[in-house]
């Protein structure tokens, strides 16, 4: 049964996937809420980075 | 006395209910084994988490595995929507992501679904990790 016809860009999946990843292994991997919140920015940035890079790998093996 | 650090390092702690209802309650009900234990904020966090992820992944059409394809990658597939516990229940009892694939995004909405039991079972775990005193 389809529930909603979403449809995002790749892009917009990654970041939502990165985002809501990066909140729970900042919860799980680290003990004070400070080391949470700043393992939970570096995850989202680590997902980021990688995604654009990984981008541009592609691009460059297309061409 | 390297003997008794050695000793008290392998010791299990002692089995209490919590040690069980924690991480159980927290792979049937996304962070709810931290809203037990008064991690009030961590809980909800992960709760929204997990659950948006798994919402989104059914809005953009993801596949639910069943158990019992025979197809190694549906049945791991399977174990990481299993991962979602309750939210799984839910989804298989209403027949939720049932559709064929038609879509690219529907493809992302699977990956979605199962991630979300991936992270819910980290959940759990560190619930589990809460209750024996490993983490505060």
């Amino acid at each position: 049964m389809m529930l909603l016809a979403m449809q995002v860009s790749h892009f917009t999946a990654a970041a939502i996937f990165a985002f809501f990843a990066s909140i729970v292994f900042g919860i799980t991997q680290r003990s004070t809420s400070r080391d949470m919140l700043r393992y939970g920015a570096y995850c989202f940035g680590v997902f980021m980075v990688g995604m654009f890079v990984a981008g541009w790998v592609m691009w460059l093996i297309h061409h | 006395m390297a003997d008794t650090q050695t000793t008290s390092q392998t010791q299990a702690p002692p089995l209490s209910t919590m040690h069980v209802l924690a991480p159980a309650l927290g792979w049937l009900i996304p962070g709810a084994g931290h809203l037990i234990q008064k991690r009030w904020a961590r809980g909800l966090l992960l709760m929204v988490s997990v659950v948006t992820m798994f919402a989104l992944g059914l809005a953009m059409d993801g596949k639910v595995y069943k158990q019992n394809t025979g197809d190694l990658l549906d049945i791991l597939g399977f174990i990481g929507d299993l991962g979602a516990g309750g939210l799984y229940m839910i989804g298989r009892a209403f027949d939720w992501g049932a559709s064929s694939i038609s879509f690219a995004t529907a493809d992302y909405g699977t990956k979605f679904i199962v991630v979300a039991g991936l992270l819910n079972i980290m959940s759990a775990v560190d619930a589990y990790h809460i209750a024996i005193g490993k983490k505060p």
